[in-house]
């Protein structure tokens, strides 16, 4: 109780306080604008808050992080165009609702989902906390170097119908992470001879070229949108309340996006497809779903809410990142000299619950705003598409140029930018480079101490778990495989990735 | 996994990054060192090499799925797309290079205000938004949050005094 206490003492802070409101209302619009996103806005201010100090920096940037699903709801409701593609699934029912002259009673439930699986999710965190602390010790080079794994299986196997591109992509990220000098023998690997590969690709970099520069790119080289929407009238915080109605969905949700965010990879979509079809099951009006369900779109907001807090846990406990957001999330730990993993937990855990109670304010802040400014949010979508694109182009050049000031940094963002535009225009996700990127660089740094005290395959495993781990990997692996098989033999295609295009987003 | 729909431009994706799997496989004795009396999961090598297998693996596996699918038609309007965007990494690039040498202020709105009068936005209201974005980039970040962004050459033109360090440190 003292050190959470302690805790919230930390963000009494003019500060703090201020660092918050910014990102929580910066996230809220951020998520609003198509095309945008929370990637982009974070990769951009990641540079930015290097010079803040730590607990400024890092609650700014969980404020986009952890509002801007809330403000991805408004489009999708209103103009079929999900703000993040999380919001994606969001449109099958908040849409129709809109197209009924529900709009209200849509925002209103979306709203109220994601501040009760916001809220919820972040609870389940707080009571997990002392168990975390108990657990994460027990994680030694061989248990982390596993995790970091089962995140890598994880997100290649949860792209379902693109395992294979998945699969290469994830190898692209891990061995843009070993080119440069390596630390232990000091040889140069893929260098090229090349002075300004010796010191390898930075994250930032990649991070910023594959989801801001690629989507300023991709704004500026296609055709002109610009969405008009009719404006909302009514009373929001009334819409809001009628969440109560649908408890048991938000709570069920709220389970189900812990339960994934928790787990490194998976996150977001499969979160919501499981709470979705949950709430299909059990519903006593299974046909209106996609149809302008009011359950539907409960379940998908509540589901895709809870992530961020849960995924902090992997992030916070391992030091592992479970998806994109996470990833850049943990540049930041390390550039304000915060390292995640079993020692925060030990040595400082009242940071831990200063970052939960963020949240829980960051929640409370954004349903404030919510109530006021559905109306002004609305005339922010409006910007032109590739007016956007100009937008989003200037910025990027301040999150790479101000890294190291180095114009080669910039080529690299560029050249990944580009590549970044190509995977966007084939649909395929950028997120497994990213991962394989972190996940590589820490499987490799883990990898030799924990294979130092292994003299047979078994002895990998000699510990509970790492043994579970392992098995776990494996049982994945030859689920999927199990799962490839039912299908052929039953002559069900897997979802064609032309059904979809979350990843153009 | 395996698509029944490819689209326009996917094999000429999957080749290439096949093709370019294939060549890091073939460059890793080049790239990389083999220190003799080490254990293999200590060699410079092991690494990259357990990557690029990965890809070459998975990729080959891609271009497979994308050679046995149906071709969706529309390859040259894809390339064309593909490389129409290049115009705007040459953009990004002369915006980068102009920075030092014009200084960040000058640079950030002259670059807005072209950008925006080659995507179409050219009356004067819209040059005016383009210019009062660059200005508000560059407040914010270089004046407001001290984002490390050196000065342009241009300055050092100007007569030595306050005006010059003011904009040297902020714009």
């Amino acid at each position: 109780m003292d050190m959470l206490l302690s805790g919230i003492g930390m963000l009494m802070n003019f500060d703090v306080l201020l660092a918050l409101l910014i990102g929580s209302i910066g996230g809220v619009i951020i998520g609003a604008i198509p095309g945008v996103g929370p990637a982009v806005a974070i990769a951009i201010l990641l540079p930015a808050t290097f010079a803040l100090p730590p607990l400024v920096g890092l609650v700014m940037l969980l404020g986009i992080y952890g509002s801007s699903m809330f403000g991805g709801a408004l489009p999708a409701i209103l103009i079929n165009t999900p703000g993040t593609a999380v919001n994606a699934l969001t449109t099958y029912d908040g849409h129709p609702m809109t197209q009924r002259g529900e709009a209200l009673r849509a925002l209103g439930l979306a709203y109220g989902a994601s501040f009760v699986s916001g809220i919820l999710s972040i609870l389940a965190l707080i009571l997990l906390s002392p168990v975390l602390a108990k657990i994460a010790p027990m994680f030694g080079s061989k248990e982390i170097f596993l995790a970091a794994l089962l995140g890598l299986v994880l997100v290649v196997i949860a792209h379902r119908g693109q395992t294979l591109a998945a699969g290469m992509l994830a190898g692209l990220g891990v061995f843009l992470g070993t080119v440069g000098l390596e630390p232990l023998k000091y040889t140069q690997r893929f260098t090229f001879g090349q002075e300004w590969l010796a010191s390898g690709f930075d994250l930032i970099v990649i991070v910023l070229g594959l989801f801001a520069l690629s989507q300023a790119f991709l704004l500026l080289s296609e055709p002109e949108s610009a969405p008009e929407t009719p404006p909302i009238k009514g009373s929001m915080g009334r819409a809001m309340l009628r969440i109560f109605k649908y408890k048991r969905l938000a709570v069920s949700g709220s389970g189900f996006g812990v339960l994934m965010g928790m787990i490194p990879g998976v996150g977001e979509f499969t979160a919501q497809f499981l709470s979705y079809n949950y709430a299909q099951k059990t519903s006593k009006n299974p046909d209106a779903f996609g149809k302008g369900s009011p359950e539907g779109l409960v379940a998908s907001e509540s589901a895709n809410n809870a992530v961020p807090a849960a995924a902090m846990i992997p992030l916070l406990a391992l030091g592992i990142p479970g998806e994109a957001l996470t990833a850049m999330m943990l540049s930041v730990f390390y550039v304000h000299n915060v390292i995640p993993g079993p020692q925060l937990f030990q040595g400082q855990i009242d940071f831990v619950y200063a970052l939960y109670a963020a949240m829980i304010i960051l929640n409370v802040i954004v349903v404030l705003f919510m109530l006021i400014s559905s109306n002004l949010l609305l005339r922010i979508i409006r910007i032109p598409t590739r007016f956007l694109g100009v937008m989003i182009l200037t910025l990027s050049f301040v999150g790479v140029y101000s890294l190291r000031n180095s114009v080669v940094d910039c080529a690299i963002a560029a050249a990944f930018g580009w590549f970044g535009l190509i995977l966007k225009r084939q649909n395929l996700p950028a997120v497994p480079i990213v991962l394989g990127l972190v996940l590589g660089g820490i499987m490799e740094t883990k990898f030799r101490p924990a294979m130092n005290r292994v003299s047979v395959f078994g002895d990998f495993f000699e510990r509970p778990i790492a043994a579970f781990l392992g098995f776990a990997i494996l049982c994945l692996i030859v689920g999927h495989f199990a799962s490839l098989y039912r299908e052929q033999r039953n002559r069900q295609p897997s979802p064609d990735h032309d059904m979809h295009d979350s990843f153009q987003r | 996994m395996f698509q029944r729909n490819a689209r326009p431009g996917e094999l000429v994706f999957a080749a290439g990054f096949f093709g370019f799997s294939v060549l890091l496989l073939i460059l890793i004795p080049w790239q990389t060192q083999w220190v003799p009396r080490s254990k293999l999961f200590t060699q410079p090598a092991f690494w990259p090499g357990i990557a690029i297998i990965v890809m070459t693996l998975f990729s080959a596996g891609h271009l497979f799925c994308v050679l046995c699918a149906n071709r969706l038609p529309g390859l040259a309007e894809e390339l064309a797309a593909w490389a129409r965007a290049l115009e705007f990494v040459l953009w990004f690039i002369v915006y980068v290079w102009l920075v030092p040498i014009i200084g960040y202020l000058i640079a950030t709105i002259a670059f807005t205000c072209a950008l925006s009068f080659r995507m179409g936005y050219r009356g004067a209201r819209w040059m005016g938004l383009a210019a009062v974005f660059g200005l508000g980039v560059v407040v914010l970040f270089n004046g407001l949050l001290g984002v490390n962004i050196p000065s342009g050459d241009i300055y050092e033109l100007l007569p030595a005094g306050a005006l010059r360090s003011f904009l040297m440190t902020n714009f």
